[in-house]
């Protein structure tokens, strides 16, 4: 790839003329050594999983292994349904709400989701495009375009930063997924690069520090209503820096104090379990029930 | 660069719950079983860091044993693998591993696989791996997120490759000159290198290395390879097929 920054690449974008997705498109034909077509058809496919993630979670409950969730999609969606115009957020935030929360649910589920970057933040692209699809009539292809700039935006703070919780907490999941969505969206409404790189950099300040406490350590609370939440902040982060919003804090320099907040986080605080809420009292009598019923089954 | 590629960011396509504990866990176990180069009778696995806390939780042991029959990562068998492998004869037993990991991750698991007695009728060998068996795979692998992997150590020679790439893994003696022809062998057949590493344990003992290439390598090559002076066994890592059993 020929950029290591957001800078980098919005830089090359303007001198290139293209988009942040198109670039991207190019880069990763010239990494894999495929064409074109084979690659936008892999990303496509991957948007249409998502799609079908969306409309399964909704159709249906999704127990969890474990049994704590799986209702919350379609409760929210519910409740959309019955009063749109009285709900807080307004309709296109909370239809994004529930599509996130319908794919989070499919995957504590054990169903088919695709990584963005990770499962435990897998809710947030597609809740947040899916809805914006349809409300502008975006084409698969436009969408799958903005997948391409997301995953611009995931490579960079990927290897500037982490994308995992054992690594560097929820942040770095929930966060760099917020990131990315955010930016595409931008993109995918006609901002410039600079304004999706400094809508991903918006995005990512608004999580820096979270923690990532699984309850139980499974992907569930507080994972599954975070994607719901997430999807919300990355259509609101967009709108900020579509309006014209710029971070002052470099989008890449934010990149570097997740990662410095990242390492000093406590080991208890980065996916084993052991803090926050998964420590609290109730967090740790659902654990106790849990492994009880594990281990007499 | 841990990650590529936009497909390590936006992906994989995999079932849930994580992507670190569940995909890159598959990735693990599936790396495992090519480098055996068969379905394995017997494999230990042992868990360490946030994998060793949470792999209930997370079925980081359905996962791993997925890998171990071959599934991708959105094979939706992963959920049922446990009752899958009983099925085909494989025996697992999953540790918590007590002390440091042997890598520096916290999503670390260490797969021991063993190879079944050798039968005739037994389908499940490629081509390549009938003619260098290999008795046990000691494997180290890390998850760093995102379904990514890092393989660090294969049996006991530090290594690093992410099975993203065309892979492939030389168990051979340390002699001057072999690396030279194995790469000339990859030369002549246009097959481009990207990375290559090679370890020995010791001054003329058994050395191992690891080439990955941006293409698949061809059948005739693998011939060629194992004809070389020093070549005790190789296999073929590659993720991207589908496959599983």
């Amino acid at each position: 790839m020929r950029f290591h920054t957001l800078q980098e690449l919005a830089r090359l974008c303007d001198q290139e003329g293209v988009t942040i997705g198109e670039l991207m498109l190019a880069e990763q034909c010239r990494e894999s050594g495929r064409t074109r077509e084979l690659e936008l058809r892999k990303m496509t496919d991957y948007y249409l999983i998502m799609k079908q993630a969306v409309s399964e979670g909704l159709k249906e409950d999704h127990p969890s292994r474990s049994g704590l969730t799986g209702k919350d999609a379609r409760q929210v969606h519910a409740y959309l349904q019955r009063e749109a115009e009285a709900t807080l957020a307004g309709a296109p935030a909370a239809a994004a709400m529930a599509y996130a929360l319908a794919v989070s649910e499919v995957n504590a589920s054990m169903g088919r989701i695709v990584a963005t970057p990770t499962a435990g933040s897998c809710g947030i692209i597609p809740g947040s495009f899916v809805g914006s699809q349809t409300r502008f009539g975006w084409s698969d292809e436009h969408m799958t375009m903005g997948l391409f700039c997301a995953g611009a935006i995931g490579y960079v703070i990927a290897n500037r930063s982490f994308v995992s919780g054992a690594e560097g907490g929820c942040q770095a999941e929930v966060g760099s997924a917020i990131a990315m969505a955010a930016g595409a969206l931008a993109e995918l409404r006609g901002g410039t690069p600079a304004q999706a790189v400094h809508a991903a950099g918006l995005a990512l300040k608004n999580t820096l520090g979270l923690i990532c406490d699984p309850v139980g350590g499974l992907v569930e609370i507080p994972c599954i209503v975070r994607n719901g939440f997430g999807a919300v902040n990355a259509l609101a982060a967009a709108d900020m820096a579509l309006a014209g919003v710029r971070s002052a804090i470099p989008a890449d320099e934010v990149v570097d104090a997740m990662r410095e907040v990242g390492a000093a986080m406590p080991e208890k605080h980065r996916e084993t379990a052991q803090g926050g809420l998964a420590a609290t009292p109730t967090g740790r009598r659902i654990m106790d029930e849990l492994y009880r019923r594990n281990s007499s089954s | 660069m841990r990650f590529k590629d936009v497909f390590s960011i936006i992906g994989p396509a995999m079932v849930g719950p994580s992507s670190s504990h569940t995909a890159g866990a598959v990735r693990l176990g599936r790396v495992a079983r090519q480098l055996l180069g068969c379905r394995p009778e017997r494999a230990e696995v042992t868990f360490y860091g946030s994998f060793a806390q949470t792999y209930l939780g997370h079925g980081t042991d359905l996962a791993i044993v997925g890998g171990l029959l071959d599934y991708d990562t959105d094979d939706l068998r992963i959920a049922h693998s446990l009752s899958h492998a009983e099925a085909a004869g494989i025996r697992v037993e999953l540790r918590q591993g007590t002390g440091p990991a042997p890598a520096a991750h916290p999503n670390t698991a260490r797969i021991r696989c063993f190879a079944p007695s050798p039968s005739p009728a037994d389908g499940s060998q490629t081509a390549v791996s009938m003619i260098d068996r290999i008795e046990m795979i000691d494997m180290t692998g890390m998850s760093v997120g995102g379904g990514t992997i890092e393989i660090a150590r294969v049996d006991g020679f530090p290594v690093r490759f992410s099975a993203v790439y065309f892979t492939l893994v030389l168990w051979h003696s340390d002699r001057r000159g072999l690396i030279a022809e194995a790469a000339g062998l990859l030369y002549r057949h246009n097959v481009n290198i990207c990375s290559m590493e090679t370890g020995r344990k010791e001054r003329g003992g058994d050395a191992l290395t690891v080439f990955e290439t941006d293409a698949p390598v061809p059948d005739s090559l693998l011939l060629g390879m194992k004809a070389l002076a020093g070549v005790r066994a190789m296999r073929v890592v590659n993720l991207g097929d589908r496959t599983g059993e």
